[in-house]
């Protein structure tokens, strides 16, 4: 693959407990590409995303152990500020968290949080970003409703507008459209190809054709282990792993 | 088959009635109060003896204000102690501490809750009323140490462990993914408890607060021990006060012998239940706005 590395993992292994979720991964994921995490459930999917954005830390009983370079920089290093790291990433969850207030300010909560108190300035950001989430003219004059009352598909969009809001490099989702309807899943799925051109994007799902779909390079994890990696067309023209093949002919799921 | 029909009939109207049963005792309670001081209310206007201020049963003279002065200077006080403190302890055992801090301290709150409050009296008695005497000095007032901040303080005591618990109980209903939200945006942790975790448990919290204040309204045992015990309107924290249910407490054996004195103290408890009655249909207005605010 041609593109830089954006986010190189290295020996990363976590455990809850007594039980080792990730075992040894490395891996560097490549700049602005889509990037699917696959694999069975439970298979630490999920874990491996949220060890980038760091939201482990502090989770009772969680180790974490190896690192995370973030261009090139360690995200684990105790010297590091948190939130930075975390600003630098959106989080796109399974289910829509919108926050308990009107729409406008969910998309102002994280520009209001780093120091933008301009009114002028944070209804612009608000409007730029409806916009490019496609919502603005199904929002515009409800602005301060609360989110909640925006359909599962709309708020979705309105998370990952509230996410690009703080300015964020990489954009993490959890299997971002489990909750969706078809309609908004295909949406969302369209909106995360396009922001490739701007953010590396790197989702978990456990739909194989939406990894076909959206994916420019694999990640395939089965039981803690990265069997597999590479770019997506490889990959699934030529499985290399038995454990790959049986993953794509729906042996094991 | 007719049979087990018949059962499930009687078993819906027995729950209705068993249902049914505290509703009913509201007003039961109520209208025997009401019953009960219509001797005195025939002779005096229900103003005059709620902000009457001299109290001398032997002159006839039954003015119920200082008592109601009482209680609501201690129970206020109680809660302006209370709520921030223990607002500030569930928040940091339900966000910022450990796991084994927090499994360790929550059984140690909910049995506070189970102490009976006359061994909180005795220990307002022997701890706190010596206490407020020694530092009321340094606020330029004499006190005997009897007085609205003890009982404030041992209330607030008492009051501490039930909003605690049920404040943990609200924390704990706000979604680990909606506080991941605000986290992932780069926002700091107190970021997010102040504008998602507590926003979200707006009205649950005020529960809470409503839980505690109704406790602190009626709670007799403990303030009655620490409070002095006068019947003169409180001006200041380290004055005594003297709140509606430890009147009752303490006179209810003796009324007998004076005239009108049944009917008095029937009033000061009809007083009690409307303040609390009152009260609640309060909180729950503003908890329903809070649930709305909360979407």
């Amino acid at each position: 693959m041609d593109a830089r590395t954006h986010i190189s993992i290295q020996n990363l292994s976590v455990s809850y407990g007594r039980q080792r979720v990730l075992k040894d991964v490395s891996v560097d994921l490549p700049d602005r590409k889509v990037t699917a995490i696959i694999g069975p459930s439970g298979c630490g999917k999920t874990t491996l995303l949220r060890t980038l954005n760091r939201l482990l830390d502090g989770m009772d009983g969680v180790k974490i152990e190896g690192q995370v370079l973030v261009d090139g920089e360690n995200i684990y290093d105790p010297k590091i500020e948190v939130t930075r790291i975390r600003q630098k990433m959106g989080l796109l969850s399974q289910k829509p968290q919108v926050l308990p207030m009107s729409i406008f300010d969910n998309i102002a909560y994280g520009p209001r949080i780093h120091g933008v108190r301009e009114k002028a300035k944070l209804r612009q950001i608000v409007e730029q970003q409806l916009a490019a989430a496609g919502l603005w003219d199904e929002v515009k004059n409800r602005l301060h409703e609360p989110a909640s009352r925006l359909s599962v598909g709309q708020q979705q969009r309105l998370c990952l507008a509230r996410g690009l809001a703080v300015k964020p490099e990489i954009i993490l989702g959890d299997e971002p459209t489990s909750a969706l309807d078809p309609q908004s899943s295909r949406i969302v799925e369209q909106r995360l190809i396009e922001l490739k051109a701007d953010y590396t994007v790197i989702v978990v799902t456990h739909i194989l054709r939406q990894a076909r779909r959206i994916a420019d390079y694999i990640a395939f994890l089965y039981l803690g282990e990265l069997v597999e990696h590479g770019p997506a067309a490889e990959i699934f023209a030529n499985p290399r792993d038995p454990r790959m093949k049986a993953y794509l002919t729906g042996e094991i799921s | 088959m007719v049979k087990r029909l018949l059962k499930d009939l009687l078993a819906r109207r027995a729950m209705f009635l068993f249902t049914a049963v505290p509703g009913v005792l509201v007003f039961l309670m109520f209208f025997g109060l009401y019953d009960r001081s219509r001797s005195i209310l025939a002779l005096h206007s229900f103003p005059d003896l709620l902000f009457g201020s001299s109290w001398f049963p032997l002159k006839g003279q039954f003015g119920l204000y200082p008592f109601l002065m009482g209680t609501v200077w201690v129970t206020l006080a109680a809660m302006i102690l209370a709520v921030p403190i223990s607002l500030l302890s569930a928040i940091y055992l339900s966000e910022y501490a450990p796991r084994r801090i927090r499994e360790t301290i929550k059984p140690v709150v909910d049995l506070l809750a189970g102490i009976p409050s006359v061994v909180f009296g005795v220990w307002g008695v022997l701890m706190i009323v010596p206490l407020v005497a020694k530092i009321a000095p340094a606020f330029g007032a004499y006190s005997t140490g009897y007085s609205v901040l003890a009982g404030a303080i041992v209330l607030a005591i008492m009051v501490f462990p039930t909003i605690i618990h049920v404040s943990l109980e609200v924390f704990a209903s706000v979604p680990r993914a909606l506080r991941e939200a605000s986290l992932s945006l780069g926002a700091t942790k107190w970021e997010t408890v102040k504008h998602v975790v507590l926003r979200k448990g707006l009205a649950g919290i005020i529960a809470s607060v409503a839980l505690g204040f109704s406790r602190a309204f009626g709670e007799t045992m403990a303030v009655l021990m620490v409070v002095g015990n006068t019947p003169i309107i409180p001006k200041s924290p380290f004055d005594s006060a003297y709140p509606l249910p430890a009147l009752l407490a303490n006179n209810y054996g003796e009324m007998m012998s004076i005239p009108l004195y049944d009917g008095a103290l029937m009033l000061a408890a009809l007083v009690l239940l409307l303040i609390v009655l009152v009260f609640n249909i309060g909180a729950r207005a503003v908890l329903i706005k809070a649930e709305r605010k909360a979407e």
